[in-house]
Formats: C-alpha cells, sequence, structure tokens
C-alpha cells in the first residue's frame, strides 16, 4: 500500500507509478457533514500543485478541493455523481475524487501521517 | 403629514458621529446628473395648496391611452386581466419582505415555486430561479454564470441587443474583469458566451440556431434574451440548444410603471444549475410526508460561497414574479399563443399599411418580425410630433444608439392596439413626404414553434391570417 501525504487543507495523495489518487480525509469529512454534490473537473486538465480542481458541497457548504501535486488528471470517480455519500462513508477508499498523471515528483510541504495527526488534533475543539 | 421623527440636532449629532457635515455628503459616489436637487415647489405652502399645485403640474403630463401608443423597447403596454390585481393585492403577499424560512412562508415559497416551473416551462429549459429585477441584470447575471463555468473572460454579443441591457452587461463585466465585444467574428476560444436578443431590439428574428451552434463550436455558451410572450409563436430557446434563457417579465401583467418594478427572469440546464444566481425553491416532503417548499441549493449563494459565488444576489422580486405566475396560469399555453398571434397580425397589419405609404420602408425588408419592427422614414420628428398631436405616441426612434439608423424608427404593436387606434396612425402619416411605396412584408417561417407545455400548430397557419 502506497504511503497517504497530506495537505493542510484537508486533501490526502497517494502514488502509484506516477500515478496519483486525490481524495479528502475523513477529518474532512466529518467536518464538512453529509456530501450533495462534487464538481469535479475534467479528464485532461493540467492542474498546479495548490490549484482548486473542484467543489464539494454538503448540507453545510460548498468548500473548494485544492489538488496536492502537478499534473494532468487521468481519471474522475465518476460513481461520486450518483453516490456523493461515498466521500463520508469511504474518504480513503471508494470515496477517491480523481487521479492524477504526476509531472515530477510530489510537492514540498505536504504532511505525513503523523504531521496531519498533529494539525487535526490542534483543530479539534 | 408623515411624523418625522428625528428633529434638527438629532440629525446633526448622527451626521457628527459619522463624520459629515451633511447628507448629501453621504451621496458623494452618485453622479451629480442623477441627484434630485430637492423639490421645485414654494416653501411654506399647507398641505392642502401643496397637492393643489402638484395636481395642477400633473395634469400638464400627456398620458397617451394604451391603444395609441406605439411605442415599444423593451417595456410593453398590454392587457392585464383584473385576476393579477386580485391575487397580488392580498395582505399575504403584498405587505410581507419575501419571507423564506419555510415554517412561516409555504404559501410564498410555493408561489416562487409555481413562478419557476412555469418559465422553466415557457424557455423549454430544465430549471428557472425565483427571478430577478429585470432582463437587463437577468442578461448580465448570465453573462457572470457563464464566464464562471467556462472560466473565459470574453462575452460577444451579436445583432440588436437593447442598447441599456449592453450598458448594464458591461457595467457588471467591468466590475470583474470581463470584456465585452460585438459581433459574431470576435468569437474565440477565450468566448464565455455568446449573448443574443430574440426578437431583437429592433424587433428583428436571429438565426437562433445558428447563432447557437456557433457558440459551442467554439466551447462557448448561447444566452437567448427572449421576450417571454414570443414564446407563444417561435421555437423555445430549450429546443435550440441555448444553454441559458433570459428575459425581462413586465408583459407577463405588469404596467410599464416608469420603467420599473419589473421582474427579470433565467433558467438554464441542468448541468448549470449550480451556478444559478438568487433564491431557488424547491419541493420536498415534511417528516408527515405531506408536500413543501423550502430554498434550495443554497451553497451556491454568496453567504456560503462567498467571492466564489456567481452573484451577490440573494432576493428576488416577489411580488412582480407572482404576477407574472397569475397572468401565465389565467392565459394558458392558449391564451398566450393567442395574444401573441394577435400582436403579430396587428403588428403585420401596421406594417403593410405603412409601407404604402409614400416615403416609408421596412429598415429591413428581409428579416422576420414579430409584433414590433424597424421602419425607414423620411421627416422623423415632424411624424412622431404629427402622431404626438393627436395623442398617439408613435414608434422609437433608434437613431440615438444606431447613427446608421438615424431615419428608422420602430413600432410595436400589441393587443392593444385596435384596428382603429391602426387607422388613426395610418392616416396622420399618410401626410408625411413623397416616396416610392415598398409592398411586400415577410412572414413568419422558419422559426415555428410548437405551443409552450403542450399541443404543437404550425405557426404557418397564424401567419396565413395575416392580411396580405
Amino acid at each position: 500500500m502506497a504511503e497517504r501525504y497530506y495537505t493542510e487543507t484537508h486533501e490526502w495523495v497517494t502514488v502509484d507509478d506516477s500515478v496519483a489518487t486525490i481524495g479528502i480525509t475523513d477529518y474532512a469529512q466529518a467536518q464538512l457533514g453529509d456530501v450533495v454534490f462534487l464538481e469535479l473537473p475534467r479528464v485532461g486538465k493540467l492542474l498546479e500543485a495548490g490549484d482548486s480542481f473542484g467543489v464539494i458541497e454538503t448540507v453545510k457548504a460548498a468548500s473548494d478541493l485544492y489538488s496536492p501535486v502537478a499534473g494532468t488528471v487521468t481519471e474522475v470517480n465518476e460513481i461520486l455523481n450518483a453516490n456523493p455519500e461515498l466521500v463520508n462513508r469511504d474518504p480513503f477508499g471508494e470515496g477517491w475524487l480523481i487521479k492524477v498523471n504526476l509531472n515530477g515528483d510530489l510537492g514540498q510541504g505536504l504532511l505525513d501521517d503523523a504531521g496531519y495527526r498533529s494539525l487535526t488534533e490542534g483543530q479539534v475543539h | 403629514m408623515p411624523y418625522l421623527v428625528h428633529a434638527a440636532d438629532d440629525r446633526q449629532r448622527m451626521l457628527d458621529a459619522v463624520g459629515v457635515r451633511s447628507v448629501d455628503d453621504l451621496l458623494v459616489d452618485v453622479p451629480e446628473s442623477i441627484r434630485s436637487r430637492g423639490l421645485d415647489l414654494p416653501d411654506g405652502l399647507s398641505e392642502q395648496e401643496t397637492m393643489a399645485r402638484v395636481r395642477e403640474l400633473a395634469g400638464r403630463n400627456r398620458v397617451f391611452e394604451d391603444r395609441l401608443c406605439f411605442r415599444g423597447g423593451g417595456v410593453y403596454r398590454r392587457f392585464i386581466p383584473a385576476a393579477v390585481s386580485a391575487v397580488i393585492s392580498k395582505p399575504e403577499f403584498y405587505t410581507a419582505y419575501t419571507p423564506y424560512q419555510p415554517e412561516a412562508s409555504q404559501g410564498t415559497l410555493q408561489a416562487i415555486f409555481e413562478f419557476q416551473t412555469l418559465i422553466a416551462e415557457l424557455t423549454g429549459m430544465d430549471v428557472a430561479n425565483a427571478s430577478l429585477y429585470d432582463g437587463a441584470t437577468a442578461l448580465a447575471e448570465a453573462a457572470m454564470m457563464a464566464a464562471v463555468q467556462t472560466g473565459r473572460e470574453k462575452l460577444v454579443v451579436t445583432g440588436y441587443l437593447h442598447p441599456e441591457y449592453l450598458e448594464v452587461l458591461r457595467c457588471y463585466g467591468e466590475g470583474r474583469g470581463l470584456e465585452v465585444q460585438i459581433g459574431l467574428d470576435q468569437l474565440d476560444a477565450d468566448t464565455a458566451a455568446v449573448l443574443f436578443q430574440q426578437p431583437n431590439f429592433l424587433g428583428l428574428l436571429e438565426d437562433a440556431s445558428a447563432v447557437t451552434e456557433l457558440a459551442h463550436r467554439h466551447g462557448a455558451l448561447s444566452v437567448a434574451c427572449v421576450d417571454p410572450i414570443s414564446l407563444g409563436l417561435v421555437t423555445a430557446p430549450g429546443e435550440y440548444g441555448a444553454d441559458i434563457a433570459v428575459g425581462e417579465g413586465q408583459q407577463l401583467g405588469l404596467p410599464p410603471s416608469f420603467g420599473g418594478p419589473h421582474v427579470g427572469f433565467i433558467a438554464c440546464r441542468r448541468a448549470l444549475m449550480r451556478r444559478l444566481p438568487g433564491r431557488l425553491v424547491g419541493a420536498t416532503a415534511d417528516a408527515g410526508g405531506r408536500r413543501g417548499f423550502v430554498l434550495t441549493l443554497t451553497a451556491r449563494e454568496q453567504h456560503i460561497r462567498r467571492a466564489k459565488a456567481t452573484s451577490n444576489i440573494c432576493t428576488n422580486h416577489s411580488l412582480c414574479a407572482l404576477a407574472a405566475s397569475v397572468y401565465l396560469t389565467y392565459m394558458g399555453p392558449e391564451g398566450l399563443r393567442h395574444i401573441a398571434e394577435v400582436s403579430y397580425e396587428r403588428a403585420h397589419a401596421l406594417a403593410e399599411r405603412l409601407v404604402a405609404i409614400p416615403g416609408m420602408e421596412l429598415a429591413f425588408p428581409d428579416r422576420h418580425f414579430l409584433n414590433e419592427f424597424p421602419v425607414r422614414m423620411f421627416h422623423v420628428e415632424q411624424s412622431l410630433a404629427d402622431l404626438r398631436d393627436v395623442g398617439i405616441l408613435g414608434g422609437l426612434p433608434v437613431g440615438q444608439w444606431y447613427p446608421e439608423l438615424d431615419d428608422v424608427v420602430v413600432f410595436c404593436c400589441t393587443e392593444v392596439n385596435d384596428p382603429k387606434a391602426i387607422a388613426t396612425a395610418v392616416e396622420v402619416l399618410s401626410r408625411t413626404a413623397p416616396g416610392t411605396p415598398t409592398p411586400g412584408i415577410p412572414t413568419l417561417a422558419a422559426h415555428a414553434a410548437p405551443l409552450p407545455g403542450g399541443g404543437r400548430s404550425s405557426v404557418r397557419g397564424a401567419s396565413a391570417e395575416v392580411r396580405g
């Protein structure tokens, strides 16, 4: 299982043979509440690390999604169109959002498990 | 007399608190040219004297009878059934400042839902919002939707778009860094949307399908600004593939009222639903399974999306929208079609008789029109003055916006312009300068539409009834 990295904006990324899979964290889905809609990019879209690649809409809010990596979108999780609740149910698995063909290495500034845990623990009210 | 709660020293203290010298200093951002300099009335008049003076001044206004008014240009005189005011005068609707909370406002919310449904059906679109201010702002909002959706920053306007709509579009665009260009030759890969009016400002029908197809070929959205009554006769935007349909709803049960308040409508395809500005009401079921109405998809609005929202609009013209709903419900698809047909017939009858007058001809003889049409004429000012002298408001001279059309006047007929009114106008205009008569009015052909919301019949049948 590839190692998972995190952003401070609560996206996760795993890399398998230069293809990055991106989603939002369990912490993020719990904070946002029930997901009702996802606006995801078209396959072929070029992303820089930190670019907004879509919007996640929950019953509480609509928030931007930011790419942890630079590359080209190769796949979008179409199942979410009809079943956005998968993001709540299985954020690290079936609830993945997009796959990106990496352009170069993973960027700087991503957090590992321990780093992300301390970030979210710091944010628990 | 109204009770004035603030004495002079109260006002002074408030001005001191905010740090300005006078109330006028609060208005420095408003252009001088549109600021009121107060009423030109003598001091010291009693209430009774004031009323008498104002009545005297009001008596100097020239009020043209609806039937003798042949001017459109965006605002139209139409028959308004008494049912409209009967419903919108109900205090439950009339007094409330559009309350949206579902616990207290099912009636208001249902009325808005009905309006959305009627507009969606009329335009052939998937979804419509609760209404906007007017046609001009609806068009500008549609342009903003297109810019957000495509991520592009150029807007292309084609055909004769209402010049005031164009101004509003430019004003909105300026604030968001969008460029407005005129003409389909400007269409390119940076274009967010092609915007056009159908029928256009001169009353001429555009080839909406061709414009839409061309827009799509460049990855731009097609935004149709439509006359709602015309949809009784011509193809709905949803059927020729437009992505967003907008328009001015004044004709649906609202009087001209010096230009407002009117009501704008906006409808779009499902794929653009989350870009829609303003309020949106949805049908749902309560805990007991009963049908109910709530604001829906609110996460796209600015109180949640902040700067990323399509628009900062968070209200609607609810009472005007209600008038439109009552009007459309009262007319029904058949009634709307009938109104459109009668207006078409009257306008074509007038056009035919006008071009028989020496010196007058259609400005665009090859173009089709519905109930508004541009005519080239000698002595524009004199002719309009002659009409005015007998209590007729003639067409709209459009040279002020289009120098190449400085001898063109756009005439309009609706169902309120009866044959006798038309005959009187023709008679007055017959006394103008000599020239060559130009017979032949194009009839409606390529724009045949099904009945809104139901059965189909041929529009050729309708145009065949036009005399000549």
